[in-house]
């Protein structure tokens, strides 16, 4: 019951990090058709940022002030870089995103070095919320569910209740019909790119310093980010909080399971020894598969459910 | 007359393969042939999914990769006699191997299309990184499977034991590979995957299943992969499996086969050949290589994405009209302001390298032959100021050159029309 329950609020806590990464993810794919490889540079990019800015002006302004610099340089990108190759075709818009992947991260290496950074919690997060059967909740990980469901919600008032999030959801469908009743769209599209950039930065300043914040961060969020996003299904906001949930609490409790099919098997009595077929796989403990558990369900959901768990269009 | 000019480009890329190796003599000469070539056909390979088919692929490395554990794997058991096969057909092992994995996989990954399949061979490529390192027995773990490719009796009195006989195996290879290759742009199947590639409800609408298409073009692309990979395996005798099926891998094969150029079909063997150079020689000289070759891969997407190959195409059309000595002020005006940007720049990239990665070996460094400091302001100012005229400069003569260049292109589409009206 204890492993149940934290495990559960651990993977609550990194489903929810993943969903503020895939949230802005999944608005610019569905707003542009682009997929941006740099998302989670933009992600890493906000945790270094927040390492710096948080070491003069200390932790609380830096929540604000790096995804906002994150944002503007998202924003500068699309307007100068994106825009540009958009009418050579969706191929080379997510080729000049991966390049900027490239890009960021030798630059990031480049300014703060190709260790990690001793980027740490500030005190109000230190230490433990509360204990559950004997284990303690650490204040960090609260906060980021915190921050996530704030995110979620202000994301959906935005785009449901102002006018610029019904110009934004009026842009997605028909860009050419909201163009001729005078608005700017590449303006939106910037602002939607500048904004998908500030959440995964945001997402970069509280999970730099709850996990760790180092040049590898970005790569390792990066391929399942993209999971998320083909399980949810393309371009479904609520698809991609479903997935993220789902990922998050599946590797968590993976990791910490360290049991096998052999053991399994034995102790239902089937004897299993090394000379068994397939011992190399039955040995295998669950811990050690939770890396490529998320990929598994990747090919799953292709081969079951193709268009993900709430899309509703083939891609 | 085109049949026959052709025919030249065959027979000179055939004795351009026999010939190198007797000009260049050097090992490292050697060692970066034997690299072309067989990178050749895997960028090559490469392309038959991202310029054919319009496939962009985040993990080819896993055929290439999987071809060389195959490889490796067979090497060591006819070693050990329990396989009867000489080194000259190992390649084909690889081939068959790449074939096999890119039919298993590929039945998944070209369900789709466009971005969503990119984005889905980017998770194959890292499920398959992550599960090789689940098989230690297989894949060696972090060390990876050696092999020793002198073996057997050899083959027409071949050990393959000396440098210079595994290039020419790897050159055999890649020409047949890449006649092949080429050949299958002209097959029924190769204009079906352009096709697909441009208009995937037409064709759908004719009557062929455009995820059948893809799956056919994906399984041959990987059997030319796995051979690529084989001799990769064949040439350092070593395969590891967080190196050789890594995203990295997978993402350097499209940077350099986009850098060729993707819309023609020899774009991908400049690309290897460009790979090798970079990869060998340019991260022997600048620890900052990456970024450089970051900065140009988002340069050549911006201005011109058709890579170097149509770059040199379009500049082969200017001189077909007799019209390239016209552009050769503007080129080197263009060429003389670009130096001080390019030195500038990299003065500046270089100096804080330096002070990132190099503190323990002091402040100075030596670049092209000027010495720098990077606790001088004099350096810094120095390289800024350069960086700065250069790019003054540079702005002046590319608009100079766009209006030459776009003068002669209106010319050249005038004699099209007037030669068409006659």
């Amino acid at each position: 019951m204890e492993f149940f329950a934290i495990s559960l609020l651990n993977g609550l806590s990194y489903g929810l990090l993943l969903f503020m990464l895939s949230s802005g993810l999944t608005l610019i794919f569905s707003m542009m058709g682009v997929l941006n490889f740099a998302h989670t540079s933009f992600y890493m990019l906000g945790a270094y940022f927040a390492y710096t800015i948080s070491g003069t002006i200390g932790f609380w302004p830096a929540l604000f002030v790096a995804p906002l610099l994150v944002g503007l340089l998202g924003a500068a990108f699309e307007r100068y870089s994106l825009r540009r190759v958009h009418k050579f075709g969706h191929v080379p818009e997510l080729l000049v995103t991966f390049g900027m992947s490239y890009l960021i991260l030798e630059v990031v290496q480049l300014v703060w070095g190709r260790a990690t950074v001793p980027y740490g919690l500030p005190e109000q997060l230190q230490g433990p919320l509360f204990t559950l059967f004997g284990t303690q909740f650490p204040k960090s990980r609260s906060f980021i569910m915190f921050l996530a469901l704030l995110m979620l919600l202000s994301v959906w008032l935005l785009l449901t209740r102002t006018r610029i999030g019904l110009v934004i959801q009026a842009a997605l469908t028909h860009p050419e019909a909201v163009e001729s009743l005078g608005h700017n769209v590449p303006r939106v599209f910037m602002l939607v790119f500048g904004g998908g950039a500030a959440l995964a930065a945001l997402a970069g300043v509280i999970g730099g310093n709850t996990y760790v914040t180092e040049p590898s961060m970005a790569g390792a969020v990066g391929s399942i980010v993209f999971v998320v996003v083909v399980v949810g299904g393309m371009g479904s906001l609520a698809g991609a909080f479903l997935a993220s949930l789902l990922i998050g609490v599946l590797q968590t409790f993976a990791v910490a399971i360290d049991q096998s099919l052999a053991s399994g098997l034995q102790a239902i009595g089937v004897a299993v020894t090394e000379q068994t077929f397939g011992y190399e796989l039955l040995k295998l403990s669950v811990a050690q598969v939770a890396p490529i558990l998320p990929y598994l369900l990747l090919v799953l959901i292709l081969i079951f459910r193709p268009k993900g768990l709430l899309g509703k269009r083939e891609g | 007359m085109m049949a026959a000019l052709r025919k030249l480009i065959w027979v000179l890329f055939a004795a351009l393969l026999i010939v190198l190796p007797l000009i260049f003599r050097s090992s490292l000469a050697l060692t970066l042939l034997s690299q072309m070539g067989y990178l050749i056909i895997i960028c090559l390979s490469y392309n038959m999914l991202l310029g054919q088919g319009g496939m962009l692929s985040f993990g080819h490395a896993v055929y290439t990769g999987l071809g060389a554990f195959m490889a490796v794997h067979a090497m060591n058991l006819a070693t050990k006699g329990a396989l009867p096969l000489p080194l000259v057909v190992i390649p084909l092992v690889g081939g068959l191997a790449g074939m096999f994995f890119a039919a298993l996989f590929g039945y998944v990954t070209t369900k789709k299309s466009g971005t969503t399949f990119a984005m889905i061979t980017l998770g194959m490529g890292e499920l398959v990184a992550a599960m090789s390192l689940m098989f230690p027995g297989f894949f060696g773990g972090e060390g990876g499977v050696t092999t020793n490719r002198v073996y057997g009796h050899g083959f027409l009195g071949l050990t393959f034991g000396p440098q210079i006989q595994v290039y020419y195996l790897i050159a055999v290879y890649c020409f047949i590979s890449t006649a092949l290759m080429y050949a299958f742009t002209a097959t029924p199947l190769g204009r079906m995957l352009n096709a697909v590639r441009d208009n995937p409800e037409r064709v759908e609408f004719i009557g062929y299943d455009t995820q059948w298409v893809r799956y056919l073009g994906f399984i041959i692309a990987g059997f030319f992969a796995g051979i690529g990979g084989a001799l990769a395996g064949i040439n350092f005798e070593i395969v590891n499996s967080s190196d050789g099926l890594s995203s990295v891998r997978s993402g350097g094969y499209l940077l350099f086969t986009f850098l060729g150029g993707a819309t023609f079909f020899f774009g991908p063997m400049i690309g290897a050949v460009l790979l090798v150079f970079a990869s060998v020689l340019l991260s022997e000289v600048t620890k900052a290589w990456l970024l450089y070759i970051g900065l140009v891969f988002l340069l050549m997407v911006m201005y011109a994405p058709g890579g170097v190959a149509s770059l040199i195409m379009m500049n082969v059309r200017v001189a077909a009209f007799g019209k390239l000595k016209r552009l050769l002020r503007p080129y080197a005006v263009l060429l003389l302001t670009a130096a001080p940007v390019v030195a500038g720049g990299a003065a500046i990239i270089e100096m804080i390298y330096q002070i990132q990665l190099n503190a323990a070996s002091g402040s100075k460094l030596r670049f092209f032959g000027v010495d720098l400091d990077t606790d001088s302001a004099a350096s810094w100012l120095g390289a800024a100021v350069v960086l700065a005229v250069g790019l003054a400069m540079l702005e002046m003569s590319r608009r100079r050159f766009a209006q030459a260049w776009g003068q002669v292109q209106e010319e050249i589409e005038a004699e099209i029309k007037q030669r068409e009206a006659d």
